[in-house]
């Protein structure tokens, strides 16, 4: 047992944390490192743009989409190699943010169900961020329930035209292009009338609206369709086989490997070292370090599960499912970390501005948005739900809406 | 026993209920919320009108001279609707300390205006980070002048006198503190406005600079009376989180019995079930502590600082539970500025830390249980 | 809002008072006050003996099963009179715990569904605990789901034949008689095919096996029935109707209100109040005072949240629900007081010899019994749900088995 890396692997962590430290936007370093969950935001730049200029240059060298074959604006690289590479890039990796979801769901979903010509058209500028891309799964009336969604898509010669409404859709605003998946035929069970597209977002008859967040910021859209026409060869995979197109966007989920989960604990234990209060440093109160050892175990335990997940890629294993478990540990202890933060600020506590000695109001930012970590990508309980059938291999949910035609599904509880 | 509210309470109950739902209902809540206004002064005015800001101010003062059950009857409502206006500053801090220790001719100049909803009051305390303590005070008075300043203050930038905890002494014992009485519209303030999480309550910085002030209570009794003071605020308060925990667990119940998913609703899976259980469990301990704050305080019984502790801790933990775990069961929709949830988490937050954390509220709790034990 | 009686209440009060004060075996006050969850035993006498002495005095002098009718053995003594009585009897109730489940669940079954002549016969032996009842509903393949019990009762002429097992039965070694819930149908739907009875746990073909517990005790017994013989006569409620008639037994939960759930607090607290640890008195330490305070809240809440049911009762009204959070609340609660208080005295915690002090074993007992408190009388999950469904009006869990005939339920998950 080490953490050591192989020859090869060594070589290859030389070579990129070379380029990095030759071609990096360091002038945004110190910012970068600085922002944590619920603000990653440039005070004098346009984040997008940073984010594609940067990409731009990654691509241009090698490095943008290192796991996809070179032909389609990949490296060819290892999952191994990939992994070395996100821990060079560093804090650099925020500024992907905007591309993650093309990369990591849109771009392997085209490359496993488009065309030659279309793989050859999109993936090279999804990996190079000229192209920005986003999901469009989610509706109001399906969240946790992805396969309860009503937007409509009917054949009209060789197009299809599509009536509904998407949620929830992060990025759809700057976005060039969707994955979109849609009901073709409502009168067979709800997994088995669905078809999954693409579209141009600047199509006709699209229409984006922001949403307003809990927190005050607004990072997903609405999207509102009517009668946008799509063309079938943007069509993925068969006519009601959306469901299956949709597993594979939706398990490709090993992007996260490696790609930390915010915890709050170094944030928390900065701040504990340096506060005062009325009996001392608050990292020397009793209370409070029994309060930090708890998270701290919490933090290094999802720390080296990660670690173990690296070990399996390098060793070319595939990684075990412990992994499922980051998302739901990190959230809530986001949302305790942060209120402890306030308790230990007393009545300031609930102050936000950036002058009032809050510890720039961070925590206060934090609380506000951990809410959604609990949610988004999955709520902790469908988390649980996974983790309890996937991995423990417990039996699923009794499904009532299995073999009910959709259109019988009640809408409404009361 | 009657260990419960009388009819007459709970008549009024209704009344306050029916009251805020017209006047006060979530659209009003957010004219504040998004900073149209600094408080609603529409419902200030009604408030007076239906005799509920001087609801425990004797009526010799313009109150209605009812009594503290009835004022704890009134403040779960207020909690409950999320009401933007200073109520807890002016009736539960301002208020309590004028009837606790200001003299006839203060109690005559200010307890009427705020039953009629012509004054807002406020207790600055705090100055900066940190709790209640009487080492924390370092604004200064000498020769009925203030200097210094005051962080947080609540509803302090709308406020039209303040209570101000001051340091007449440095002996480094309680009796260096004193209370005095400042009419910040004389001049002497200077106001700044913070942000905080909760938008519809109102925080503020007041510093004072040669600012006249008249002394509350007698000099070197100012801790011991704001000691009293925060514990009656305390069970106040507590009935707020409590209402504002019922109302969090009420939201999340109508949403998992509307929400369908999976082809049923979101209520009939075991895993939100048992999140609205626990729901309902931490909102009923809560409020059967606060029954008993309220008796302690409606009978100044000696059990007052434990049972305003307890109260104090078990309301904040319930309304912190409550309105997180409502955004919870409500998914992405809970999570929106367009859903009510996030103003109930603000809220139960913000109230978390006013008069002091709940990490002082479980230290005092103890201190206290330990005191009698002693005893 | 107060805390005082009535002038009616004040006086039964006083009566009772004097009562107890004049009869109560004093001599185990001490013992008892100290008896904590997990360890209600007397040094030096069998608790069974003296709790029997103990209930024949209050039933001679009228004070015992108070809200049963006088004809019956009881009082004829109103809801809160009974409240009153259990305060007053204070730690000599601790005596009572054997007597708890025919007092408060085979009692009332007998009185709703036995015939007059039943009634006379059994239930004033029962009420002055010369006779112990025990209730038999829990199975191996039945523990949350009661209804999927699969003990067969067979009409043979005027009788009826019994055979399968029971679990989980507390008392059935020292119990005179039984309530019995049994399969009387298996070809219809598990609720519809259900039929009780009472039967003599002497009978031949009982068979009684104590469990040993995780805690080392043995609480509880398995009981087997081998072609156990019960006249029609002890039917109670019509047959295939067992299901309707256990609900009025387990519905009894009146009984609880002002019990007082033992939550383990009130021993952390005197413990952390004369702990010493390395930096002086354990309650001094921050970190101890803040998980203190977070039980103490709870304890009060629980506490609080039972005297405005016995609030209800004074007025006459029926309690609300809130009740219902008693055990769930304090059964996870005493489970974490325990680990606590171990955890405090390091690694001297876990030692359980006679030296280590009384205070070790105390926390230790708790300990190992708290995890059969969330699981007993209901689960943690499945007050959950009764308080989801009953008192939050949620919609009940989906039933796959609602419908089908009982023999077609599949019993093993991975078969």
């Amino acid at each position: 047992m080490n953490f050591d890396d192989t020859p090869q692997e060594a070589e290859f962590r030389a070579t990129a944390r070379k380029w990095v430290a030759a071609n990096a936007p360091k002038e945004f370093e110190e910012e970068l490192s600085k922002s944590s969950l619920g603000r990653i935001r440039l005070a004098k730049h346009d984040m997008v743009e940073v984010g594609k200029t940067w990409q731009k240059k990654k691509a241009e060298g090698g490095w943008a989409c290192l796991h996809w074959p070179k032909e389609y604006g990949g490296r060819g690289a290892t999952p191994i190699e990939k992994v070395i590479w996100q821990q060079e890039e560093g804090v650099y990796g925020k500024l992907t943010q905007p591309f993650q979801i093309g990369e990591g769901m849109c771009g392997p979903t085209v490359m496993a169900f488009g065309t030659e010509d279309a793989k050859r058209r999109y993936l090279p500028k999804l990996a190079s961020g000229e192209e920005i891309w986003c999901q469009l799964f989610s509706e109001p009336a399906g969240g946790s329930d992805v396969a309860g969604l009503r937007t409509r898509a009917e054949k009209q010669g060789d197009n299809w035209v599509i009536n509904g409404q998407k949620i929830w859709t992060s990025g759809a605003h700057y976005s060039d292009y969707g994955l979109l998946i849609t009901r073709t035929d409502p009168n067979v069970p709800k997994h088995k009338g669905l078809t999954m597209f693409f579209l141009d977002m600047k199509s006709k008859g699209v229409e984006v609206r922001p949403i307003k967040q809990a927190n005050g910021m607004q990072e997903f859209n609405e999207v509102y369709f009517t009668d946008v026409v799509i063309p079938d060869s943007q069509r993925l995979g068969a006519v009601g086989d959306g469901w299956s197109v949709s597993l594979t966007t939706l398990m490709n989920e090993r992007m996260s490997i490696g790609s930390r989960l915010a915890t709050g604990l170094p944030e928390m234990f900065e701040f504990c070292s340096n506060l005062m209060t009325d009996d001392g440093l608050a990292i020397d109160d009793p209370a409070t370090r029994s309060k930090l050892a708890s998270w701290a175990v919490k933090a290094s335990g999802l720390k080296y599960t990660s670690y173990r997940a690296i070990s399996a890629l390098s060793k070319g294993e595939r990684p075990g499912p412990e992994n499922s478990i980051g998302k739901l540990v990190s959230g809530t202890m986001l949302q305790d970390i942060a209120t402890y933060a306030m308790d230990l600020e007393g009545a300031s506590g609930a102050l936000t501005g950036l002058d009032e000695e809050t510890a720039s109001g961070q925590f206060q930012q934090m609380l506000l948005s951990s809410p959604s970590m609990r949610i988004a990508g999955g709520t902790d309980e469908i988390l649980r739900n996974i983790i309890a059938e996937r991995v423990l291999g417990l039996p699923g949910d009794i499904r009532v809406d299995k073999d009910v035609p959709f259109n019988k599904i009640p809408t409404k509880g009361r | 026993m009657n260990f419960d509210f009388s009819d007459e309470q709970k008549q009024m109950r209704d009344a306050a209920r029916k009251f805020l739902t017209e006047k006060c209902p979530p659209k009003a809540v957010r004219e504040v919320l998004d900073g149209k206004a600094t408080y609603d002064k529409a419902l200030w005015t009604g408030l007076a009108e239906m005799g509920f800001l001087g609801v425990a101010i004797p009526e010799e003062f313009g109150g209605a001279g009812a009594g503290h059950l009835e004022l704890c009857v009134i403040a779960e409502e207020m909690g409950r609707a999320l009401a933007p206006v200073p109520f807890a500053s002016t009736v539960y801090l301002a208020a309590e300390a004028l009837l606790l220790a200001g003299s006839d001719a203060q109690k005559q100049k200010w307890l009427p205006k705020i039953a009629s909803g012509e004054a807002i009051g406020t207790l600055a305390l705090f100055e900066g980070k940190g709790n209640p303590s009487p080492q924390a005070i370092k604004l200064s008075a000498s020769g009925g002048t203030l200097n210094g300043v005051k962080k947080p203050v609540p509803d302090g930038a709308i406020a039209d006198f303040a209570i101000v905890a001051a340091r007449t002494g440095s002996t480094g014992r309680d009796a260096d503190i004193s209370l005095f009485l400042v009419d910040l519209k004389a001049g002497g303030v200077e106001v700044r406005s913070l942000t905080n999480i909760d938008p519809t309550h109102g925080q503020a910085e007041l510093t004072f600079k040669n600012c006249k002030a008249e002394p509350l209570g007698a000099a070197g009794d100012g801790w011991s009376i704001l000691t009293q003071v925060l514990d009656r605020a305390a069970v106040l308060v507590a009935f707020e989180q409590v209402g504002g925990s019922d109302r969090a667990l009420e939201m999340g119940r109508d949403y998992a019995l509307d929400r369908i998913a999976f082809g049923r609703p979101i209520g009939s899976f075991q895993a939100v079930k048992h999140i609205l259980a626990d729901m309902y469990v931490s909102a009923t301990l809560a409020r059967s502590n606060c029954y008993y704050g309220a008796w302690a305080l409606s009978t100044n019984a000696s059990e007052l600082p434990e049972a305003a502790a307890a109260a104090r801790i078990s309301a904040t933990q319930a309304f912190q539970h409550c309105s997180k775990n409502n955004i919870q069961v409500h998914g992405g929709m809970g999570f929106t500025w367009e859903f009510d949830c996030h103003m109930y988490y603000r809220r139960a937050n913000a109230t978390a830390v006013t008069l002091g954390s709940l990490s002082y509220w479980e230290d005092q709790l103890i201190d206290r249980m330990r005191k009698k034990n002693a005893a | 809002m107060n805390f005082d009686d009535t002038p009616q209440e004040a006086a039964f009060r006083a009566e009772a008072k004097a009562w107890i004060a004049a009869n109560a075996p004093k001599q185990y006050e001490d013992e008892l006050r100290k008896s904590s969850l997990g360890r209600t035993a007397l040094r030096d006498a069998n608790i069974l003996e003296v709790a029997k002495v103990w209930q024949k005095k209050k039933a001679d002098a009228g004070w015992a099963c108070l809200h049963w009718p006088k004809e019956y053995g009881g009082r004829g003594s109103s809801p809160i009179e009974r409240v009153i009585w259990q305060q007053e009897e204070g730690p000599f109730g601790k005596l009572s715990g054997i007597f708890i489940i025919g007092h408060g669940m085979c009692g009332p079954t007998m009185m709703a569904f036995a015939g007059e002549a039943e009634k006379k016969k059994y239930l004033p032996p029962l009420a002055s605990g010369e006779k112990v009842w025990c209730q038999l509903f829990s199975e191996p393949a039945g523990g949350s789901d009661v209804a999927g019990l699969r003990t067969r009762a067979e009409k043979k002429g005027d009788d009826w034949i019994i055979n399968g097992q029971k679990i989980w039965t507390s008392g059935a070694h020292y119990s005179d008689y039984g309530i019995l819930l049994t399969r009387t149908d298996p070809n219809v739907a598990k609720h519809k095919g259900l039929t009780m009875f009472f039967l003599d746990m002497k009978s031949p073909g009982v068979d009684i096996r104590p469990i040993k517990q995780a805690s080392g005790q043995s609480d509880f017994n398995e009981v087997y029935f081998t072609d156990v013989k019960i006249p029609d006569s002890q039917r109670l409620g019509a047959v295939n109707d067992g299901w309707n008639v256990s609900l009025t037994t387990l519905m009894n939960e009146r009984m609880s209100i002002g019990a007082g759930v033992s939550t383990g607090f009130p021993e952390l607290f005197d413990f952390c109040n004369s702990l010493m640890l390395d930096d002086g008195p354990a309650i001094e330490d921050r970190n101890v005072r803040s998980r203190l305070a977070n039980y103490a809240v709870k304890a009060s809440g629980l506490k609080y949240t039972s005297m405005r049911a016995i609030s209800a009762l004074s007025k006459g009204d029926r309690p609300g629900p809130e009740n219902s959070i008693g055990k769930l609340v304090a059964g996870s609660m005493v489970q974490e007081v325990a680990m606590y208080a171990l955890d405090l005295q390091g690694a001297a915690g876990a030692l359980s010899g006679p030296e280590d002090a009384e205070i070790a074993g105390k926390f230790q007992a708790m300990l190992l019994r708290a995890p059969g408190t969330r699981v007993e009388g209901g689960t943690d999950e499945i007050m959950r749900n009764i308080i989801a469904e009953r008192v939050l009006g949620l919609p009940g869990d989906i039933r796959v088995d609602k419908d089908v005939p009982f023999n077609k339920i599949p019993t093993n998950g991975r078969a």
